[in-house]
């Protein structure tokens, strides 16, 4: 009983089809499928341009001007180019796995953002388990990637993807602990109800949480500096080295579409997902993805490439053990002063950030894993 | 004392760096629309002979170390005159390396000004005589020519496009 009236109460939104919708659960999954594929093709082609402008401004080049009005249309000359292209594969290659990596790398973006809320209630299915689900789904991608690798036949392929396959299993670990402080001052794991617990955003009430989350997630999708898998100076172009035409444009899809998933979840989860004032809230939402966007290109044309020592460094002996005592922080505060005004936490807890940030970066060292025989 | 450089303070100065170049005026030109101008005292392309000042002596074929300039001179026995019959320069051999010009002891070969000089045949690289004069398309630069130089037009420098407002 106990249970029930738990759920009765809370009134968990256990269900995905909103009480007003027209005709039922079907029409709603296709209008949300349909809006999410949409979204993240123009969100991609919209991103490639804004990098690329970005990082050739940041570069004090201009980036691509010509194609349409200031270059607009670049994205979409690229993609018709590519498309176009001779579909080369090679002779040694498995080609099953070859044919089906780009469908595993891309198919599980698409299936990560059916959680994520654009505004309130409005998203493909509002799961109760919701992070848990985006943790799961977002490590599938890996899998393509290490199919790409394994299939090609080539030894810059694979090695590209055994690096990823290295920084996904490290960078993973942070990247769930550092949700976990989300969930414990949510007190819920679907994003729709930890969007709506947001009050203020929780960037402001876990800024280690948030820098964790960013960092683990930038190497989780390999993003400069952490874009080992695909060094251009040292592997060709990692695990897509054999790959050309439409299923190249498939990996370069689901390089962007990454990125756009991985901002429209550091949205949800830390700045408020599609909260704020005056603008409707899927633009508040698509605005703060951008901006998230933003810093990934800013950090990914202000940072050099990191060595793989480096990479695993980071991981297992700066993000891991200061996620873990984010947790505990977190844990603690949730526990012991569930009613602190918020405002004095989010001070306590810059303080705590930058008192461990400091600690750590004095701790850290590379190398001291070997064992003389 | 903790140096913060070590701290994360490094990676916050890197990015003030760029975001700075994000609010700068990028340092290029868009060639075909926007140029530059190239130095006063470019050695371009394309050697620049005068008919006048040219005595046939030859210290330029001389002096030139691919070989690239060839001259046959003759004495014109009407006028009782040496003159030049042809002074061919293949300037696809040519380095730019301005030793004629420095050679000429009569001030008659110059270096081009100009450096877009592509041509669509290759026999068109190699040029004689009238093709050599100086005209509007092919310009003669101040290379070793000091008042040559001084009524060109200054060089800009890629430091002004920074400064420069935005358009």
């Amino acid at each position: 009983m106990a249970v029930l009236d738990f759920a009765m109460n809370n009134s968990l939104p256990m269900q995905a089809v909103p009480p007003d919708w027209p005709g039922g659960y079907w029409w709603h999954w296709l209008f949300f499928t349909v809006v999410l594929i949409v979204f993240i093709l123009t969100m991609v082609l919209g991103v490639i341009y804004i990098e690329r402008r970005l990082l050739g401004r940041m570069q004090s080049r201009l980036g691509p001007n010509r194609t349409g009005p200031f270059g607009l249309l670049q994205a979409v000359a690229d993609a018709v180019k590519v498309l176009l292209k001779e579909n080369i594969v090679p002779s040694a290659a498995d080609r099953v796995v070859h044919w089906l990596a780009p469908v595993v790398a891309f198919a599980p973006v698409l299936i990560l953002m059916a959680v994520v809320p654009f505004q309130d209630g409005a998203l493909l299915a509002d799961l109760n388990i919701g992070v848990l689900y985006v943790v799961a789904i977002s490590s599938v991608t890996t899998v393509g990637v290490f199919m790409a690798g394994w299939g090609s036949s080539n030894k810059y392929s694979l090695l590209g993807a055994m690096r990823t396959v290295a920084a996904v299993v490290s960078y993973e670990i942070p990247l769930v602990l550092s949700i976990i402080g989300v969930v414990l001052l949510a007190g819920s794991l679907s994003l729709n109800s930890i969007v709506l617990a947001q009050d203020i955003p929780f960037i402001l009430l876990q800024p280690l949480g948030f820098f964790l989350f960013f960092t683990a997630g930038c190497a989780e999708i390999n993003r400069s500096p952490f874009d080992l898998m695909e060094a251009d100076s040292e592997l060709v172009a990692g695990f897509h080295t054999e790959y050309s035409g439409m299923k190249f444009a498939m990996f370069y899809l689901v390089e962007y579409a990454e990125a756009i998933a991985m901002a429209a979840i550091i949205t949800t989860l830390f700045l408020g997902g599609w909260r704020g004032p005056l603008l409707p809230p899927w633009l508040w939402f698509i605005l703060k993805v951008v901006i998230v966007f933003f810093v990934m290109v800013w950090t990914r044309t202000t940072l050099p490439r990191v060595r793989i020592d480096q990479l695993m460094a980071l991981a297992w002996k700066f993000l891991f053990p200061l996620a873990l005592i984010n947790l505990f922080v977190t844990a603690i505060q949730v526990l012991a002063w569930p009613d602190a005004l918020p405002w004095i936490m989010v001070v306590i807890n810059f303080a705590i950030m930058g008192v461990l940030v400091l600690a750590w970066s004095r701790f850290f060292k590379l190398g001291w894993g070997r064992v003389k025989v | 004392m903790l140096k913060f450089e070590r701290f994360g303070l490094g990676i916050a100065k890197g990015l003030a760096v760029t975001f700075r170049y994000l609010l700068r005026h990028p340092t290029v030109t868009q060639y075909p629309e926007q140029r530059l101008n190239v130095s006063r005292r470019i050695r371009g392309a394309e050697l620049v002979w005068s008919r006048e000042k040219c005595t046939g002596c030859a210290t330029c074929a001389k002096a030139c170390p691919q070989g690239a300039i060839e001259i046959v001179t003759a004495t014109n026995l009407v006028n009782n005159k040496y003159e030049v019959q042809t002074y061919r320069v293949d300037t696809g051999y040519c380095i730019q390396c301005g030793l004629c010009v420095e050679a000429c002891p009569y001030d008659a070969v110059f270096m081009g000004y100009s450096f877009e000089r592509a041509k669509y045949r290759r026999g068109d690289v190699i040029q004689a005589n009238d093709e050599l004069l100086e005209s509007a398309s092919r310009p003669v630069s101040g290379y070793y020519h000091p008042d040559i130089a001084e009524k060109l037009p200054e060089q800009t420098l890629l430091i002004e496009k920074i400064v420069e407002k935005r358009k």
